[in-house]
């Protein structure tokens, strides 16, 4: 694997990877008629980002082929795993990835192809019987490490680990990838709340703000804006990006902070980098096309893509 | 009969003395969850969480993935009604650690429906993983930190505070996944828990004093629900088999034992006093037991039943014990 971390080298590498999980994730929903696609392109630059520059992660220390399901854990199954593996080893100095939007496996299965901790063919198994890298991840799913499809768990979760981590006096971070959506549970607030009361500033929170839920536009489902002020009277230290700028995404997590946890709240577009999916607004969470014409319409654009990736 | 006052809060400091892994999260409950005593002791393994149980649990999740062993305190409808999909989710599906303490179990308070745990045990036993103890007296409360201690998985404790009889030997602690034989006879089998055993032992004590033969087990440990004892002494009651439970009779012991005797082939019959499957409102202790007929006249009232002997029970004047007999939806007439 190629030292993706050096200052000189980021940015190409995470531009390259950004565009990678766009074009996978197209490819994957054009091939199976269906795909979390307008999630793929909200957060590819976030993630590239996290992996490439933010984050402080050791070498994946799990198999490039994912392992097949070893069963849930229990007292008489010793077998089972968790994810974490992909996001390399766990030490005081290392940081820690915790995924809570778990619909977008798709995207995280793509973005750990990209940066070479999953196999070319890793997403072969994507959705097949017996598999652990399942449609909607769970802990042992390549790069998860907590069970988070039930939304606005993973922080609290995380949040308990960044306590533990406190305790032990461990320099390194622990970050969560969220989508605004789970600013609707009570339980993200709850999180944000204690975070900030017992001051745990080794909390690093990157928010997919897409605007788009399950429903459709987020202002016709549930309010969460202003979201920034929202944060920042709850005590978080905020910062707002443009979700697609590499550099200010960067910078946003680079930049110490002290006191609670940050926030980086990404404006983002779900739509980023393959403007025909904004046909189907304000429909966007989960993407099947209508009709043979749709499905070659989108067969040109990820054409479109991979020439734009070379 | 000795009784002992807050058990729980000297008991968890002893407890944790040596564990340094052992941190007690609190949800806002800490007095009254006899918490205050551990907080003042080991304050650098307290941990506030506020009114918050949603992420409190969380929180134990995480702590307990790092190889903490976090003993959460708050009232039990709050540990497991309020936060269900919270412990299905991040504590029991990963099997981890996490050491739930609730408090006011079923009728044992006068706040009303809202503080009344009737269905925490129901909810538990339906997730896998789960390990539910319950406690029924001092020595109980004493020991159970220890039983929890040694499980390598989620557990739900029934736990009790404030003034409690001693109703087992100081030196004989509860044991895990075994019930304690309290009397033995084959005319019918008792099987209790939590705070219906000191009841259900005056029952039986009245029984054999009128001729009639008991097995009477304490259960502490509803799951897993396989201690041997339990299938044996439900194949010697000759009349029947009555449960106590201070909780709905659905869900929790009495259909622990329904399900054991069904796929045992244990053909007699079974009577399940408990929570008849309404709410439960605020008033005292003694009155809501009588009301929902968990007292010693019901538990003997079940026996007699069962033991065709109604006829006895109409000789006395306790109207409750009558009720048992003649009606089976008493708990709507009262």
């Amino acid at each position: 694997m190629q030292d993706v971390k050096a200052e000189s080298s980021w940015r190409p590498v995470a531009l390259k990877v950004a565009r990678g999980i766009r074009r996978r994730v197209l490819e994957h929903t054009i091939s199976n008629n269906g795909g979390y696609l307008s999630q793929a392109c909200s957060s590819a630059e976030i993630l590239a980002t996290l992996y490439t520059r933010v984050m402080n992660l050791g070498p994946s220390e799990a198999p490039l082929v994912p392992p097949p399901f070893p069963g849930v854990p229990a007292l008489n199954n010793p077998h089972s795993f968790t994810g974490a593996g992909y996001n390399g080893p766990k030490g005081p100095q290392w940081d820690r990835f915790f995924f809570s939007p778990v619909h977008y496996a798709l995207v995280l299965y793509s973005l750990l192809i990209e940066v070479g901790r999953l196999g070319e063919d890793g997403l072969g198994q994507f959705n097949k019987d017996g598999s652990t890298v399942e449609l909607i991840g769970a802990e042992h799913s390549p790069g998860h490490e907590v069970t988070a499809g039930s939304l606005a768990q993973c922080i609290s979760q995380a949040g308990g680990v960044a306590l533990a981590r406190r305790i032990r006096r461990e320099p390194g971070k622990v970050w969560v990838f969220l989508s605004d959506g789970e600013f609707q549970e009570g339980q993200t607030w709850e999180a944000i709340n204690a975070l900030r009361y017992h001051g745990l500033d080794n909390v690093g929170i990157y928010v997919d703000a897409n605007g788009q839920q399950c429903d459709g536009k987020m202002e016709e489902v549930g309010l969460i804006e202003p979201l920034s002020e929202r944060l920042r009277a709850f005590g978080a230290v905020v910062r707002e990006v443009p979700g697609h700028d590499l550099d200010a995404l960067a910078n946003a997590g680079l930049e110490p902070w002290t006191g609670g946890p940050l926030v980086v709240v990404a404006r983002t577009n779900p739509c980023n980098g393959l403007d025909l999916l904004d046909e189907r607004a304000p429909k966007l969470h989960y993407v099947r096309f209508k009709s043979t014409e749709e499905t070659d319409r989108y067969r040109k654009a990820l054409d479109e893509l991979k020439k734009g990736g070379e | 009969m000795e009784t002992v006052s807050r058990i729980h809060a000297s008991n968890l400091v002893a407890f944790a003395k040596d564990k340094p892994a052992v941190l007690v999260l609190s949800a806002d409950l800490t007095s009254s969850c006899e918490a205050d005593l551990f907080r003042d002791t080991f304050p650098d393994r307290f941990y506030t969480m506020g009114m918050a149980e949603q992420n409190m649990m969380g929180f134990a999740g995480g702590l307990a993935r790092e190889g903490f062993e976090p003993y959460l305190h708050t009232f039990a409808v709050f540990l497991t009604r309020r936060v269900f999909d919270q412990v299905a989710m991040s504590v029991a599906y990963p099997n981890l650690p996490v050491r739930m303490v609730g408090f006011l179990p079923g009728l044992t308070t006068p706040g009303g429906v809202t503080h009344q745990a009737i269905d925490d045990v129901a909810l538990m036993r339906v997730l896998p993983n789960m390990t539910i103890l319950e406690s029924g007296d001092a020595t109980d409360v004493e020991s159970v930190l220890d039983v929890a201690h040694a499980i390598p998985g989620p557990v739900y404790i029934r736990q009790l505070r404030g003034l409690l009889p001693r109703l087992f030997p100081k030196n004989e602690p509860m044991a895990f996944n075994h019930a304690r034989i309290l009397s033995q006879g084959d005319d019918v089998a008792l099987l209790t828990s939590g705070i219906t055993t000191q009841y259900a032992m005056e029952a039986v004590t009245r029984l054999q004093a009128g001729g009639v033969s008991v097995s009477h087990l304490h259960v502490s440990t509803l799951k897993p629900f396989t201690d041997p004892q339990v299938l044996e002494v439900l194949k010697s009651a000759r009349h029947g088999v009555v449960t106590v439970e201070n909780h709905s009779i659905i869900g929790g012991l009495g259909s622990a034992v329904a399900e054991v005797m069904a796929e045992n082939g244990v053909g007699t019959r079974l009577r399940r006093l408990g929570i008849q499957d309404v709410y439960a409102h605020g008033a005292s202790r003694e009155y809501l037991l009588a009301e929902y007929g968990l007292d010693t006249s019901a538990i003997e009232g079940a026996v007699f039943e069962l033991l065709g002997r109604g006829e006895e029970l109409e000789r006395r004047s306790d109207s409750k014990v009558r009720a048992v007999v003649e009606d089976k939806n008493r708990v709507e007439d009262l």
